[in-house]
């Protein structure tokens, strides 16, 4: 099972998030922003990795920098979720080592098709 | 794969309220010209999670509306723009609208909010000015790029299929494996648009002494046939496009007719496509002309929705007036029925309960064993103390997880002090203190209207004007505290003001006007304060905006009672006024005193108990009425004969050596004479109305070990059956009898 770690501070999207890839039958982890996901990501490994930009205590494009400093992230796919208003922060993103990004909103089915593209 | 999104909606709505929460205490700490980046921060980030959630899960309207105060936010964030004072008065006044508009999903009535639109359009307003002195905003020019042609075509009975072959030439940089994306993955993508064939260009290895095996040192040239058109192949190489060197070259290109009946519908959908505000995976149609504009692809979502926010706000403009009487029709359900707990709450009940399992198999084996010798009993006995331990840490915590800080009442007043400091032309400084305190949820809930009203009346009649305040020497903002914090069982929570103080003239003057009073009544300063909180009784001389709302003290002090709590006022004239109001930490549990009255057994609130005592005989006195009062050190007693009063001729009658339990309610004290007292603990409180009716004297009932209902005394209650209590008489009513006796 593809193992999946969700990052928003969001709760409804994480959520929503979560569901929807366990629904898809992937393993998924849930962390509330930038710092816990990389707790959480030090001792573990995740085939996916899935992190909103705009979060307290550490960003997305932050903790993007950081998984890629560990070795086990050094090639593991990263997509951001971005907003349209964002594209700056794409390539923000992109500079930090993001593999790609999904734009909000986005629908279940929107998010399932993406992950199929990184995780196969 | 179809998920129903309606079941996010709740959480949704629980931390858009937070958000919202958020936006307006942190606006309330912005002062214009001076911008803390990190306020501005947590403001966006508010607004923008709002903003993701409300587009993610259909609340379009909320959606658009979010959008056009985010956009300002994100330029005062990034510079682009100063903080103007009256930005925030309208961001402030969005936030009111968008509870509302929260609250009409939440009653599913949602629909279009005219206030919305009329702050739309102010904040459009706000975000043309610069527009027109500054091209350089990109956000807005990208709505303007290139339509897409697809439509052409659809009146003709045939259509042109056109097939395209792309050489493409894909160069990735060396460390594109580190941005974790998979020349493979790409391929596989581009072999779904049409035939593919790729060659590889191996050229770029190096020896392999020098060969770093993170890098990629191959490249590609793909051969594509599709009836996609570029930009679709393009947008495959979306997420590597920095990365790499992509060179799509468009080799070949024929046309084909093709039948058109199924085409049709395709057609038709495109043309209603741009209206959608959701924004879906592109329809790519094969357009007849294969348009060479790289850049607008990626843009394709953000078209769509700044067409959509930008939609002509319809005619129908109120004035705003208009518009927040539309905003009193508040819904009825206010308390949610929802609880966010902080993870370490639940993780230490996991571990407790984990303990009681624990304690469960240990007791379970002791229990197996036929014979119990001394030693088995010992253990049995440490084993059923450990279990009374595990259930009692087991109880506190589940009652932490009801527990939630203040600030979640007190966060509001800042904007209420505002808002009411403005309309009176006042200067109020507000102090909040012990917001971390800790209170029961539903306490908290009910406590709010209460404490509104207080605020109200501090600002309205308690702080002065500026002109008064400096002629009585007094600086020329006022003070407003709020203050809170444990004591015992309780939570405090204080009003202080530093204005004028209560009038104990004219609050007397109204008491006797009102007929609460006699001309003749004696009553300390004190007492005359506490008469503002009978019925019947408002000082404002004029029915004001802010407090005269038809409700007076008196309300406010019958919902903190209703709470088990109590409000006192203690004023002193030109120093100000303190409202106290005491609460039980929460309503569900109690710790109390075991009575026996007879073959009964009553629980009195540990709270109001004072003490307990043998009566002495020499210090009795009788007073009219059948009454007796004990003389305790400097106060007279009333004595109340619990067995009179709740009918057990069975019980001691005596007082002579009987058991006396002083208690205390709305200042006053009493005795309650009781046969025996038994153990004190705590109980779980269940009411008695659900399940039986309202009973005079009684507050609730619970279960005690044995199994049997015990009933709890409800002090202040109990007062005013034994008739101590009269309605406008303040003090108890044997006072002058008993001036006399002694």
């Amino acid at each position: 099972m593809k193992k999946i770690l969700a990052v928003d501070d969001s709760a409804s999207m994480r959520q929503m998030v979560g569901f929807t890839l366990k629904n898809a039958g992937y393993d998924v982890t849930e962390a509330k922003d930038g710092q816990e996901a990389l707790d959480v990501a030090r001792d573990a490994e995740f085939d996916v990795i899935i992190s909103d930009v705009n979060m307290p205590n550490m960003d997305g494009i932050e903790l993007v920098r950081n998984l890629r400093t560990l070795p086990q992230f050094k090639f593991t796919p990263i997509l951001m979720l971005t907003t349209e208003s964002g594209t700056n922060k794409k390539g923000e993103g992109k500079a930090a080592g993001a593999t790609g990004w999904i734009v909000k909103p986005f629908n279940p089915e929107q998010l399932l098709t993406v992950i199929k593209k990184v995780a196969r | 794969m179809s998920i129903d999104l309606s079941q996010f909606y709740e959480v949704f709505i629980d931390e858009s309220f937070e958000g919202l929460e958020t936006m307006e205490s942190e606006l309330l700490n912005l002062s214009p010209g001076d911008v803390d980046s990190e306020i501005i921060n947590n403001i966006f980030r508010a607004a923008h999670s709002i903003k993701g959630g409300s587009g993610t899960f259909g609340f379009n309207a909320i959606a658009n509306f979010t959008h056009v105060i985010e956009t300002l936010l994100d330029e005062i964030r990034n510079g682009e723009r100063e903080l103007a004072a009256n930005h925030v008065d309208l961001m402030l006044k969005s936030i009111d609208c968008l509870r509302n508009m929260l609250r009409s999903i939440q009653n599913n009535d949602e629909q279009e909010s005219q206030e919305a639109n009329t702050l739309r359009v102010q904040f459009e307003a706000i975000l043309e000015q610069k527009n027109t002195t500054d091209d350089s905003n990109t956000s807005n020019s990208d709505a303007v790029a290139t339509q897409p042609e697809s439509n052409g075509v659809a009146s003709k009975q045939t259509k042109i299929q056109i097939t395209n072959f792309f050489e493409i030439k894909f160069n990735p940089e060396s460390h594109v494996f580190k941005t974790g994306n998979e020349p493979l993955f790409i391929f596989e993508d581009l072999a779904e648009h049409g035939e593919l064939s790729v060659e590889a260009n191996i050229k770029g290895i190096p020896e392999l002494d020098n060969l770093v095996a993170d890098d990629c040192y191959l490249g590609w040239t793909i051969n594509l046939d599709t009836t996609s058109d570029e930009e679709t192949v393009k947008s495959v190489f979306e997420w590597v496009e920095d990365d790499a060197e992509i060179e799509i070259k468009l080799v070949a290109q024929f046309e084909d007719e093709i039948e058109v009946e199924s085409e049709l519908d395709e057609i038709e959908a495109s043309k209603h496509e741009p209206s959608l505000t959701e924004s879906s995976t592109s329809v790519d149609l094969a357009s007849a002309t294969p348009a060479t504009t790289p850049e607008s692809l990626p843009t394709d979502n953000s078209k769509q929705n700044d067409s959509a926010t930008s939609d002509p706000v319809k005619a129908e403009f109120r004035p705003v007036q208009k518009a927040s009487t539309d905003n009193k029709k508040e819904p009825t359900k206010q308390e949610s029925s929802s609880i966010r707990v902080g993870t370490d709450k639940v993780d230490s009940l996991i571990n407790m309960v984990g303990e009681l399992v624990i304690t469960q198999a240990m007791l379970n084996e002791l229990g197996e064993d036929e014979q119990i010798d001394h030693a088995k009993l010992l253990a049995l006995r440490e084993g059923l103390a450990q279990l009374a331990h595990n259930t009692r840490d087991l109880q506190e915590n589940v009652m932490r997880i009801r527990m939630l800080p203040i600030s979640f009442v007190f966060s509001r007043f800042p904007r209420l002090v505002r808002d009411i400091s403005q309309k009176l032309d006042k200067k109020v400084d507000l102090v909040l203190k012990g917001e971390g305190t800790e209170l029961d949820k539903t306490v908290m809930e009910k406590i709010s209207d209460p404490m509104v009203h207080l605020i109200r009346n501090s600002l309205d009649h308690g702080l002065e004007t500026t002109p008064e305040r400096l002629a009585a020497g007094k600086s020329e903002a006022g003070k407003v505290i709020l203050n809170a914090y444990h004591q015992g069982g309780n939570i405090i929570i204080e009003i202080i003001d530093d204005g004028r103080g209560l009038n104990t003239e004219k609050i007397r003057s109204k008491a006797i006007e009102n007929g609460l009073i006699t001309e003749e009544s004696v009553l300390s300063n004190q007492e005359i304060n506490e008469l503002i909180f009978k019925p019947g009784f408002s000082t404002a001389d004029e029915v004001s905006d802010i407090s005269g709302r038809g409700v007076g003290m008196d309300v406010v002090k019958r919902n903190i009672n209703a709470l088990n709590g109590t409000v006192e006022v203690v004023s002193e004239p030109n120093k100000g006024s303190t409202f106290t109001i005491r609460l039980p930490l929460t309503l569900a549990i109690l710790d109390g005193q075991l009575v026996k009255v007879g073959n009964h057994i009553y629980i009195i609130p540990l709270v109001s108990i004072v003490e307990s005592l043998q009566i002495d005989m020499s210090k009795v006195n009788s007073v009219g009425g059948g009454m007796d009062v004990l003389r305790l050190r400097d106060d007279y007693i009333p004595i109340l004969r619990m067995h009179q009063l709740f009918n057990h001729p069975e019980a001691c009658q005596k007082l002579q050596g009987g058991l006396l339990v002083v208690v205390e309610s709305d200042n006053e004290k009493v005795g309650l004479l009781v046969d025996e007292l038994l153990a004190q603990q705590q109980f779980v409180i269940k009411s008695l109305e659900e399940n039986y009716k309202k009973v005079d004297g009684i507050s609730g009932a619970t279960i005690l070990g044995s199994g049997s209902v015990s009933l709890i005394i409800d002090i202040s209650s109990v007062v005013k059956m034994a008739g101590l209590k009269r309605a406008g008489h303040v003090g108890l009513d044997f006072d002058k009898p008993l001036s006399e006796a002694v």
